[in-house]
């Protein structure tokens, strides 16, 4: 029990993710408004994004920028180990514009439905579409 | 020039989707012509690449000359070279024999139109080229989106359909991201052949598991593998006409060439088919999509409904042929790729310009289809034939090359599973037969009918690339043993026998 | 074994292929039809010309294209194949003539489509005669089976639609659903699907999997119409009668066992068969489709569906000759294929000479026809004579050599059935001769006048009329292929 709970504790930006995860996913399968379901595949990108930005984190250690670096050459080499990596961080520039298209796209489309179908609730247009 | 190629395949279609955008500004009839040379352009270069590849073998590409791992590297080898050319030719043939529909269907719309277009073949054709797994990502992503902004621009089903396309397809797209970010943290590297190297080392870690799992489910959901085909159907038959004989031939395709290369090339044969031992349940679960893809496809008479449940059906050929997991069954899944991509495209043509003059996609509605459009249908049986698996018909040599594959695996369920399929596939070609050549019924003395006066056939250029691409799903079949021997025996990798 | 590298093979296939544009867009029917003799002429021509090298044992062989590591498309003409693409080639050239009597005489719609796929029909047919490995014949296979469902259905309606969908599931799906994977299976085996003459599967699989692969084959290849898989050639006997005559008296049916022979002999070799004991479970199946089909014509008033079962039953004498796996048995199976196609053509065309005339399909119908249609009468005769198996025909010959295979096999239960099976044809057939010339004057459906059908009609089974009593006297050069054939498979 202890060391499960150690274990927790230890990992918790995992457990974070996989809870917003299961958190969108759940409001995917489990909401009848596509809205809400729009919200529900952002927060999965969000968890993914969050994800990369939490395993590029050191204890302790700063941002990636070297300040003055050109007048500390002589004295000490930079230490990769002194910064969080800064690779994930530029990965996710891609991924959140990546997940604002798709934003962008799944809302054009929404207002397409509703245009269409004069509701964004799941069942009524399947009952709209019965009728037609 | 030709050292630029990998990059090229990508570049030109990126910046011709600009110009399409500002030349569709300044006068619309300029879309055309512009998207049509970029995917000339891109087609040529796609198949001097492959000659390239023929000659003198891997090709590799620095992206800005920045080398690996650190800059993003394109790598062509046998695999990707092949499924470029399929991805370019099917491209540019829909493109050219789409003109009229499209021009009737988006008149007022032709720029966007064609720069969706072209956009989604920049991303198909990153996807094929591109040796980065991050990377792959992100045109993964851009090609998912023009898709579904092309499937959504038709009215009627077809928002609702590409809003549940854009869920599954961006959870599928999210869950690969986080395999890779597996990858990325055990490995520090997303150059797929450095991970190719690092990962060995690390296999009997869990994260690797991970990592692999996930991906592959992603993978699995993107190329609406069974039982995640879902959203298929809907988002296929929904589309506009010209948008599903483009994106039904190619997008389910490319990811089954992500699949592959993935299994092959990052994770290595040694980990993917004998240490995680999903081979078998792999297999079934193909099993199961060949079968529950055929018997769906028999229950709609709708026509383009059922030509995407047999690309479920499809799908299980491929997957299965893979994790089959020997050099036969391999050969054949990929080939497959290649032949199934071009006779998609031939089924989706000429079911476009079937409904184009019928008005309807009911199976029903489809009678004395023979006498009026005696080229289209011939095409059409063509295309029927070779997804039956009829020699010589390219459809009959996969199929041949899978079966192959099951019966030195001994898997006699995946067999039987194709054969049925195979069966299946004849009663749904010839029940359209049937409707098309008997009715209306008449009586049989008097006409004298040979010399046919009534015939309304779809658009010249549709009836070109019609026959065009009737006539490569022969070529294809006869060539078989070349394109297996010359390419894809070079594809796989040695250690598979 | 002396081999010449040729086109010729080829092009004799290729040659009504290579019509069909011309008989497609031909401006008048006369055009057409001068196209289609010119295309069958020239094919009969072609194949007749590499008889003299065949009959001389030489083989002549053609590769066209390596479709699959170690299998090309290729083409092999041996003595066999002689004999079946001779018969099938020459029987196209005087159906081309029967057809235009009928086809006119009758004012049938669609006469281009017709002529078209009957082209493709032949070049499919000698396809099978000439292939040189399994796969080029399963190619050939399918493409017939395709080929020949627009001319069954050639009536568009419903009752042909039906046996069309017959049909197809029969021929095609057997052989997707059978020889398909035994196919695949052999070639697992073999890594080689070429024809040779002591087969390529002997010493690398058991019993039970060659028994299993030899009735997947057998089945299989349906058009064989071994029961139970039959009833399809009934049912497409809705066909215009000169489709009837050719494809499923001469090219169709004698593609299946041709097929068959030819696995048999060139995949299995009769000694492993020999050597499994496999020959009593065959004969077996082709006893019972013998008898059970000649009881089946017994009972039809329909002339042309009696026919259908009375093919039936004289295809499996020569799948029967063949699993007799002895020198005689398979030559009487092989010059089986030659002499049943004589006689049955005839009678079909004997059968749709009497619709065009009359418009009469029972044989009830037909009391007293004899004295109206004398020619076409005798012609039916005649070829009934052959069927039976009683000289002055050529039947004789081959159920003769048949009977002394059986002998020599030391099968006296096939003797019986051989026997038996011909009083049977008796039974069925020659109450529709004696209805025809000796019922009393008074039970007469038809006047004395003579009223023939059209000279095209009349005059090509007249031929072959009199080609099926040539051949007892002079059987060659059908005897000799056979006999070459026969003595090459089974390696004595």
């Amino acid at each position: 029990m202890e060391s499960l709970l150690a274990n927790f504790l230890a990992k918790y930006n995992y457990w974070a993710y996989i809870g917003l995860v299961m958190i969108g996913m759940y409001a995917m399968i489990a909401k009848r408004n596509l809205v809400k379901k729009i919200i529900g595949m952002n927060i999965v990108q969000t968890a993914v994004i969050l994800f990369y930005v939490s395993i590029a984190a050191k204890k302790g250690k700063t941002i990636p920028i070297i300040a003055h670096g050109h007048e500390d050459t002589g004295h000490h080499a930079v230490q990769a180990l002194d910064y969080i990596s800064p690779l994930p961080h530029v990965l996710m520039l891609t991924a959140i514009v990546v997940s604002v298209a798709t934003l962008g796209v799944a809302l054009a489309l929404a207002i397409k439905v509703y245009r269409q179908y004069g509701t964004l609730e799941e069942d009524e247009i399947a009952m709209r579409i019965e009728e037609q | 020039m030709s050292a630029h190629f990998p990059g090229l395949v990508i570049i030109i279609p990126l910046v011709a989707a600009f110009l399409i955008l500002i030349g569709a500004l300044l006068d619309r009839r300029l879309a055309f012509p512009l998207t049509a040379l970029a995917l000339l352009g891109s087609l040529l270069t796609a198949i001097g690449l492959l000659g390239k590849v023929i000659q003198t073998g891997v090709v590799e590409y620095h992206l800005a000359g920045w080398a690996p791992p650190v800059g993003i590297a394109y790598r062509v080898d046998h695999l990707n070279a092949l499924v470029l050319v399929a991805v370019a030719t099917v491209a540019f043939v829909n493109l050219m024999g789409t003109r009229e529909l499209v021009k009737g269907l988006f008149e007022d719309r032709l720029g966007p139109f064609y720069t969706l277009y072209i956009l989604l073949i920049a991303g198909l054709q990153g996807i094929v080229v591109t040796g980065d797994a991050f990377n792959l990502y992100v045109l993964l992503e851009i090609a998912a989106l023009t898709g579904y902004a092309l499937v959504g621009m038709s009215e009627g089903r077809a928002p609702l359909s590409s809003l549940n396309y854009i869920f599954i397809g961006t959870v599928g797209a999210s869950l690969y991201l986080l395999g890779v970010g597996y990858l990325y943290l055990v490995t520090g590297t997303l150059n797929m052949a450095d991970l190719a190297v690092r990962l060995p080392a690390l296999y009997p870690s869990k994260v690797v598991v991970s990592a692999f799992v996930i991906c592959l489910v992603g993978l699995c959901i993107k190329m609406g593998f069974f039982p995640m085909h879902a959203w298929l159907p809907n988002a296929y038959s929904h589309a506009p006409d010209p948008v599903s004989s483009l994106v039904a031939p190619l997008v389910t395709k490319v990811m089954i060439y992500v699949m592959i290369r993935m299994m092959l090339f990052v994770f290595t044969p040694a980990f993917a088919f004998d240490q995680m031992a999903i081979s078998e349940p792999m297999v079934w679960l193909a099993i199961a999509a060949i079968v529950a893809g055929s018997f769906m496809a028999l229950s709609t008479r709708r026509l383009k409904r059922m030509l995407t449940y047999i690309i479920v059906a499809e799908v299980g050929y491929m997957v299965g042929g893979f994790w089959l997991g020997n050099r036969l069954g391999i050969s054949g899944a990929i080939l497959h790729i290649v032949n199934d991509a071009i006779m998609t495209l031939c089924v989706f043509l000429s079911a476009a310009a079937i409904i184009s003059k019928v008005g309807s996609d009911a199976i029903d509605d489809m009678q004395g289809l023979f006498k009026k459009m005696p080229v289209t249908m011939g095409v059409f049986v063509v295309a029927g034939l070779s997804i039956i698996g009829v020699p010589p018909t390219c459809g009959f040599f996969s199929k041949w090359y899978l079966i192959s594959g099951a019966v030195a695996a001994g898997q006699y369920g995946f067999m039987a599973a194709l054969l049925l399929s195979s069966l299946i596939n004849l009663v749904l070609f010839f029940r359209i037969f049937e409707i098309a050549y008997f009715e209306p019924f008449h009586d049989h003395h008097g006409d004298h009918g040979h010399f046919v006066s009534a015939v309304q056939e779809a658009p010249f250029e549709m009836l070109v690339t019609l026959v065009v691409t009737a006539v490569l799903l022969f070529a294809l079949g006869i060539y078989a043993g070349d394109i297996v021997s010359q390419i894809i025996d070079h594809a796989i990798p040695v250690g598979i026998t | 074994m002396d081999t010449l590298i040729s086109v010729k093979p080829l092009i004799a296939v290729l040659v009504s292929l290579l019509a069909i544009p011309l008989i497609g867009f031909s401006r008048s029917p006369n055009v057409r039809e001068g196209w289609t003799f010119l295309a069958a002429v020239i094919k009969f021509a072609l194949v007749a010309s590499m008889l003299p090298a065949v009959l001389h044992g030489k083989e002549i062989i053609c590769q066209v294209v390596e479709v699959l590591p170690g299998l090309s498309l290729a083409f092999r003409v041996d003595a066999f194949g002689m004999l079946f693409a001779l018969v099938a080639s020459f029987l196209w050239i005087i159906t081309s003539a029967y057809s235009i009597g009928y086809m006119r005489g009758l004012d049938e719609h669609a006469q281009t489509r017709y002529f078209c796929f009957f082209a493709v029909s032949l070049s499919a047919a000698i396809g099978v005669a000439f292939s040189a490995n399994l796969l080029t014949m399963y190619l050939f296979y399918e493409m017939l089976s395709l080929a020949t469902y627009p001319l069954v259905t050639h009536h568009q309606d419903e009752e042909a639609r039906t046996s069309g969908r017959k049909y197809l599931l029969y021929t095609v799906g057997a052989s997707i659903g059978l020889v398909l994977p035994a196919m695949l299976v052999t070639y697992h085996f073999t890594g080689n699907l070429d024809f040779s003459p002591q087969g390529v599967l002997a010493g690398t699989a058991s019993r039970g999997t060659v028994a299993l692969l030899l009735f997947m084959f057998v089945f299989g290849f349906a058009k064989a119409a071994v029961m139970p898989l039959h009833s399809w050639l009934p049912a497409a006997m809705v066909a215009p009668t000169p489709v009837s005559a050719l494809l499923h008296a001469v090219a169709v049916v004698k593609v299946g066992v041709f097929s068959i022979v030819r696995v048999i002999t060139g995949i299995f070799g009769t000694d492993m068969l020999q050597a499994f004991d496999l020959s009593t479970p065959l004969l077996f199946v082709a006893s019972t489709t013998i008898l059970v089909g000649s009881f089946i014509a017994l009972s039809q008033d329909n002339l042309k569906r009696m026919l259908a079962f009375s093919t039936i039953a004289q295809l499996s004498y020569i799948v029967l000759g063949a699993a007799m796996l002895s020198p005689k048995g398979v030559t009487g199976g092989m010059v089986h294929i030659a002499m049943h196609a004589f006689g049955k053509i005839t009678l079909f065309f004997c059968a749709g000479a009497i619709f065009v005339a009359t418009g009469k399909k029972n044989i009830s119908e037909m009391t007293g026809i004899g004295r109206r249609m004398p020619v076409t009468m005798t012609a039916f005769f005649i070829g009934a004579l052959s069927i039976i198996g009683m000289p002055p025909c050529g039947g004789f010959l081959s159920k003769w050599t048949l009977v002394l295979g059986a002998l020599e096999a030391d099968q006296i239960a096939i003797l019986a059935v051989l026997l038996f099976s011909s009083l049977l044809n008796a039974a069925y057939f020659m109450p529709v001769v004696y209805r025809a010339f000796f019922c009393p004057p008074e039970d007469a459906l038809f006047e004395a006048r003579v009223q023939e059908a059209p000279l095209f009609c009349v005059v090509p089974l007249a031929i072959t009329a009199v080609i099926s009593l040539v051949l007892l006297v002079y059987p060659q050069p059908f005897m000799q292929l056979a006999v070459m054939s026969a003595a090459k498979v089974t390696g004595l």
